[in-house]
């Protein structure tokens, strides 16, 4: 692996600089704006970047200052990164969905001096945010719609910047200044702040460096073949790592084209006129379009019904075979073509996966139903393991040895071992420097010889693939000694289409139960179908029809754990559907969707309490919500708790336990 | 043009206006004006002759007694499409949109009268035509942007929701780039989060492209909310007149809405 520190593009403006002559022509961003793709080459977009920047310097932001960034995946935002990277600014992306007072925390805690947001609607957070908080001098949007009528100093526009900047090129030495700028920035200059979702407390910043960002993009460019012809769809929050790396620093580092969907609503739309061939989604989103499909396949015709089904069965038999060069029998690829052109193809076309060389999944662990479903359609989706603080990658799936348990292996240049407590452990160059001020928890993560905890435990198998089982200190006992994984259980019952969000107990308890949110597509197009009416989550929540299905569903997954020696013992006792969805915005999970522990013991205590006591098969209950416009309310009612059969632990076990017992 | 009309002036003026269907008197001598880019809310109980209203402000219906001015010019009984010529357009109570077609073509519909190229070149879409369509289509895309639509464009609108098939015939309205702007009831319907959307694009229509908005509607607070002045009818006749802060404290609307003990 060549050294970024001895290169000469070794930091993004640099690279920028490199790609506008040497990929000048071809397409760096694309955006869909009026229903037309709009597109700008290297070249456009070092123009851009370069009014920007000295725009941006002409307002006074200089080196070393914090800008956050907020808003959906808009080019402009983007190119604004690189505007402040060749300055010397540090970029903060922030969660562009976070209610104000979120952002405020982050938005103080790096002490950013400017914000660069997408429109009104942000612009309206960061007022609110400024009353408390004086730090923030200037306001750039994006989208002026809505914003004519605002008197307030310090609020410019994109485009006013720009112009700025132009005009101030016009003056002979001002581009060779900023170009000498960009020259005397290094590899060891802060490139970004990425604030972690923070699945316990309060956000930490994680600081990045130039030459670690593009070693991990280099390092992931290397591993799959990623060259300037890929096409990308970036909607994933900005302010996740992902992106960043995805739709910014591999973009920078390999060359490729980077496409902006017209809204959020329309990115399947969208990723299909892109035709994307490089993709990358957390489960969430693979799930989901499976449960669409499913859910209109119910309304289609028999015959088609029949088709497709047959010839998911097919793939299912023979997809996977084939994705991984294995050799198959002439009737079956016969019959595999033949699915391909009649359901497989149209389906991709569908998802706009048509094109797909690699896909990843990342963030939370896959269904391997969900993950087979996509690889036998022959669309080479691999799994990844990473964090933040690895700047995405720490292991993933090579080509053709894809274990649906594993995540893989590391890749070159990332040393992974585990610790004596099972917990993973990682060194490379690509790691970050340090949580920004916060020396405690820096030492905590970072040993000296530059180790870092991942906090998830796992093991090797003999294959040399990593196996996550959980983050290490979520996994509990149970009083009668059996382990307890929360999250390998909730992610069994999350497996099935009407559950969204499952929450287990059972640490220090003496057994399982589970909290459930329903899924509202699939279960409310259940509903649609037998005629069930209902005005909310609530009600469709506590329908006894429903209150069935979900109890064949952990059922199912029962009679799985109980073939598992381990975790046998750790079968869902009790049951109940929460009365309202697990929200970010009341900070019951993060958003990037992971279950905050803490915070939902605290508000469902009495429900907590309801479960672990086997007199009480109803609770009253009255829970706080947060609107999407930041408004409060209470929704109560009560909710109805099952108690489960357990099923006994299969044979092999059956002996070890009742050794134990005798 | 000579009789320019500038913010603040009298747009429309209704004066003396009485309708009336055989023996029902629908609209009893009312009388009221509405300025250029002022948002006006026309209220009242069930029956009180508000849809009538704006029947006869678009020419749909024509009244017996009474004058119609709009932009200075006193208005002869025409038909609803004159109307729409002068810049004149209006939603409905009950949504009526081409529901087999797509969101698109439905919003397309209603630059029908702006198109001019001839029946003859529009068959061939060739030369004039097709330069002719993309400019509609341009501004079409603006109002979809404009209002948050641009995942609909290919759906047949009749299978959208209740609250967006308003939206979208709010689209068809606004893609004739209306001067004054009538909407029957546009909140109907709707839940809480429905109704603030639909708020927010009335406010920013009538703030961005200074368009002149009079409304029905039931739902007090967002009359309250939206509008500049509001008339009150009350079996076809006017009650009151005023500011949202006025009317509300008149006891005759109250006792309208609210009914009299006798």
């Amino acid at each position: 692996m060549s050294s970024v520190a001895g290169s000469s593009e070794d930091t993004f403006p640099k690279l920028l600089l490199r790609n506008a002559k040497k990929f000048a022509d071809r397409p760096a961003m694309r955006e869909k704006d009026l229903g037309i793709w709009q597109t700008w080459t290297w070249a456009d977009v070092l123009d851009e970047v370069r009014c920007l920047s000295i725009g941006l310097s002409g307002l006074g932001i200089k080196k070393g200052d914090k800008v956050a960034i907020v808003g959906d995946n808009r080019p402009r935002l983007y190119w604004t990164m690189c505007a402040l990277q060749a300055l010397g600014a540090i970029p903060l992306p922030v969660y562009q969905d976070s209610v104000a007072k979120e952002m405020g925390f982050v938005l103080k805690h790096a002490g950013v001096s400017a914000a660069v947001v997408e429109n009104q609607e942000q612009v309206d957070k960061m007022l609110e945010i400024g009353e408390s908080f004086k730090g923030i001098k200037t306001i750039i949007y994006d989208d002026s719609r809505g914003l004519s009528k605002y008197k307030v100093k310090g609020l410019h526009s994109f485009e006013s910047v720009q112009d700025t900047g132009r005009d101030a090129l016009k003056k002979s030495g001002a581009e060779a200044d900023w170009l000498a700028g960009i020259e005397k920035g290094s590899g060891s200059d802060t490139a970004i702040f990425l604030y972690t979702s923070g699945t316990t407390g309060e956000p930490k910043g994680v600081v990045m460096t130039m030459e670690s960002m593009i070693w991990v993009a280099q390092a992931a460019n290397g591993f799959d073949n990623l060259t300037e012809k890929e096409t990308v769809v970036a909607y994933l929050p900005m302010a996740w790592v992902g992106d960043h790396v995805f739709s910014y620093a591999q973009s920078y580092e390999a060359g490729y084209c980077v496409c902006c969907p017209e809204s959020p609503e329309t990115v399947v739309a969208d990723r299909r006129e892109m035709g994307t061939t490089y993709l990358f989604a957390p489960p969430r989103v693979y799930e989901n379009i499976i449960t669409q499909t499913m859910v209109s396949m119910e309304d289609a015709s028999d015959l088609k019904k029949k088709m497709f089904h047959y010839f998911l069965d097919v793939a299912k038999e023979t997809g996977e075979k084939i994705l991984d060069g294995e050799s198959v029998s002439l009737k079956d690829q016969l019959l595999y073509k033949l699915g391909e052109f009649m359901v497989y193809g149209p389906l991709k076309n569908r998802y706009g996966f048509s094109n797909v060389r690699v896909g990843y999944t990342a963030g939370e662990a896959i269904g391997p139903e969900i993950f087979k479903f996509y690889r036998s359609l022959g669309i080479n989706l691999k799994q990844l393991y990473g964090q933040t603080e690895a700047g995405v990658y720490i292991t993933n799936q090579p080509d053709a040895e894809i274990y649906a348990d594993t995540v893989g292996k590391p890749l070159d240049g990332i040393e992974v071992k585990i610790a004596d407590s099972g917990e993973v452990m990682f060194r490379s160059p690509g790691v970050f420097k340090e949580y920004y001020k916060n020396a405690k928890a820096t030492k905590e993560t970072k040993t000296k010889d530059g180790w870092v905890h991942s906090g998830d435990a796992g093991l090797f198998d003999d294959r040399g693939h990593l196996k996550i089982i959980d983050r290490a200190k979520d996994v509990g006992k149970l009083n009668d000694g059996t382990m307890f994984p929360p999250k390998y259980i909730e992610n069994k019952l999350k497996f099935f289409p009407n559950i969204k969000e499952v929450v287990a107990f059972g640490d220090k308890r003496d057994f399982v139960t589970c909290f459930i949110n329903i899924d509202l597509v699939a279960v409310g197009s259940w509903a649609e179908r037998n005629n069930v009416s209902y005005a909310s989550y609530q009600e469709l929540a506590a329908n006894p029809d429903v209150y069935k299905m979900i109890e064949e569903n952990v059922d199912a997954v029962n009679l799985e754990l109980a073939g598992e020696e381990l975790v046998a013992g750790a079968q869902i006792k009790r049951f109940l559907i929460l009365h309202k969805e697990l929200d970010p915005d009341d900070g019951e999970i993060t958003r990037t969707a992971k279950v905050r522990r803490s915070t939902i013991n605290e508000r469902y205590d009495v429900l907590i309490k309801a479960l672990f006591d086997e007199e009480i098969s109803n609770q009253h209950i009255k829970t706080e919500m947060t609107f999407e416009d930041g408004r409060k309310g209470i929704v109560e009612g009560d909710v109805e708790i099952r108690s489960m059969k357990l099923h006994t632990p299969s044979s092999h076990v059956q002996g070890h336990m009742r050794e134990a017992a005798e | 043009m000579s009789n320019e009309i500038m913010p603040g002036d009298v747009l429309l003026e209704l004066d003396d206006v009485s309708l009336s269907f055989g023996g029902v008197k629908a609209i009893r001598n009312v009388g009221f004006d509405i300025k250029k880019g002022e948002v006006r809310a026309i209220i009242g109980p069930n029956g009180a002759g508000k849809t009538s209203m704006l029947n006869v402000i678009n020419g749909f219906c024509h009244p017996q007694e009474g004058t119609i001015t709009y932009k200075g010019v006193k208005r002869h009984d025409m038909k609803p499409y004159v109307a729409a010529t002068q810049g004149i357009a209006r939603t409905f109570q009950n949504v009526a949109l081409f529901r087999g077609m797509s969101t698109l073509d439905n919003i397309m519909a209603g630059r029908t009268l702006k198109m001019h190229k001839n029946f003859f070149w529009q068959l061939f879409y060739y030369g004039p035509a097709r330069a002719e369509e993309m400019e509609h289509r341009e501004k079409v895309e603006q109002v979809i942007d404009f209002l948050e639509i641009a995942h609909l464009r290919r759906t047949p609108v009749g299978q959208l929701p209740y609250g967006l098939q308003k939206r979208v015939e709010l689209a068809r309205a606004l893609a004739m780039e209306p001067e004054l702007l009538l909407l029957d009831e546009p909140m109907a319907g709707m839940n809480l989060e429905e109704k603030e959307d639909m708020s927010r694009f009335i406010l920013e229509v009538n703030g961005e492209f200074g368009t002149t908005i009079a409304l029905i509607e039931h739902d007090m607070g967002v009359v309250m909310d939206l509008s500049d002045r509001v008339v009150v009818l009350n079996y076809g006749a006017k009650l009151a007149d005023g500011t949202p802060a006025e009317v509300s404290s008149n006891q005759d609307v109250i006792d309208a809405y609210l009914g009299v003990a006798h």
